[in-house]
């Protein structure tokens, strides 16, 4: 089969393409925050996650330390990790192809490869989507860091804005139901609550710890906040639910 | 550690939790409670960066043009603006805001 007639390669590029664009913003964003190209290129090629990214710069940029940083990026990363075992469930990948597998294991792959049926086009929706927003991500995160680079201060252009914009952007699709909801609205206060109180950075990680008492507590969402932030099939077929997988 | 050690650290960590996924018997996605903290994890997490993005300035809260970001890049997104336009009209209306004396 050409690879270009694949309903799944298709839907991988659209999605490649829109997640690539992007990468701009994050590119400028870190650099605005403080990073020099160099770091900004090694969080998109060995982070590559991009709320994890945005995390770990969005902490820096409020004046908080490495290790706060760190550690908002590793716990937003968490949901990786279960993407990771739909993944191997999926796609089966051999023992040696495992880490490729996993380090291509995002958002956009998983949308990718579960709104498909067909076991060979869940493994072309997969690798296409993770290739090309893998090639596009890192090649926008380093135009966006040179032009971030050139445009000097990132008020003036406003770029804080454009953080808080990218931070509820990634947001806003996991949170139709009412209990996601009622979970961001508290975290959200807790964390400006906290803000006068600790140093900065450590706000957030107290947030995931009231975040993550509320999921044991049976209020989080059964499957709402786990599903990709992306929607590859919006357009057409409507997406299935994690229940269809 | 270092700005530097911290971002290797970073992609270590982010790589093995992928990883990790991988080697787990897939029953534990069976288990809702897992489920439910890594997704309120997820939500949470993000709520907490928006708010502290919008309203933090070091250790104090302040109101000023990135609250006008927020609420343009609400109405952008509710009017089902990709990704890159709801940050464009952040950034756009940060700067607007500025210019009409906004802190």
């Amino acid at each position: 089969m050409v690879l270009t007639q694949s309903p799944a390669v298709r839907v991988a590029l659209s999605v490649a393409i829109a997640t690539g664009l992007y990468g701009l913003s994050f590119g400028a964003l870190s650099v605005a925050a403080g990073l020099d190209l160099a770091q900004t290129m090694a969080l998109s090629l060995l982070l590559f996650s991009g709320g994890s990214q945005f995390a770990f710069i969005g902490v820096i940029a409020g004046g908080g330390s490495g290790i706060s940083a760190m550690s908002a990026a590793a716990l937003l990363g968490i949901r990786n990790g279960v993407y990771g075992m739909q993944v191997n469930v999926l796609l089966r990948p051999s023992r040696w192809r495992k880490l490729a597998t996993a380090h291509l294991t995002i958002d956009e792959s998983v949308a990718t490869a579960t709104g498909q049926t067909d076991p060979d086009e869940q493994r072309r929706g997969f690798w296409a989507a993770g290739i090309g927003v893998f090639v596009l991500w890192n090649l926008f995160t380093l135009v966006g860091a040179l032009a971030g680079n050139a445009m000097g201060d990132p008020a003036r252009w406003g770029l804080d804005g454009a953080a808080v914009a990218a931070f509820l952007g990634l947001l806003w699709p996991r949170i139709r139901a009412k209990e996601p909801a009622a979970i961001a609205v508290v975290c959200a206060v807790v964390t400006l609550l906290a803000v006068p109180l600790v140093p900065p950075g450590v706000p957030i990680l107290i947030a995931a710890v009231v975040a993550a008492a509320l999921g044991l507590a049976g209020l989080g969402p059964a499957t709402e906040g786990l599903e990709p932030g992306v929607e590859p099939y919006r357009t057409g077929h409507p997406a299935p639910t994690r229940g269809d997988v | 550690m270092s700005l530097w050690g911290w971002i290797l650290l970073a992609g270590a960590v982010s790589i093995a939790t992928k990883f990790l996924g991988f080697l787990v018997p897939a029953k534990l996605l069976d288990n809702p409670k897992m489920l439910r903290v890594a997704g309120s994890l997820t939500i949470g997490l993000l709520a907490a960066l928006t708010a502290v993005n919008t309203f933090a300035s070091g250790q104090s809260l302040v109101i000023d043009a990135r609250l006008a970001a927020l609420a343009a890049a609400a109405v952008a997104l509710w009017l089902r603006a990709p990704f890159l336009a709801v940050v464009a009209v952040g950034a756009l209306a940060a700067g607007v805001a500025r210019l009409l004396g906004a802190a």
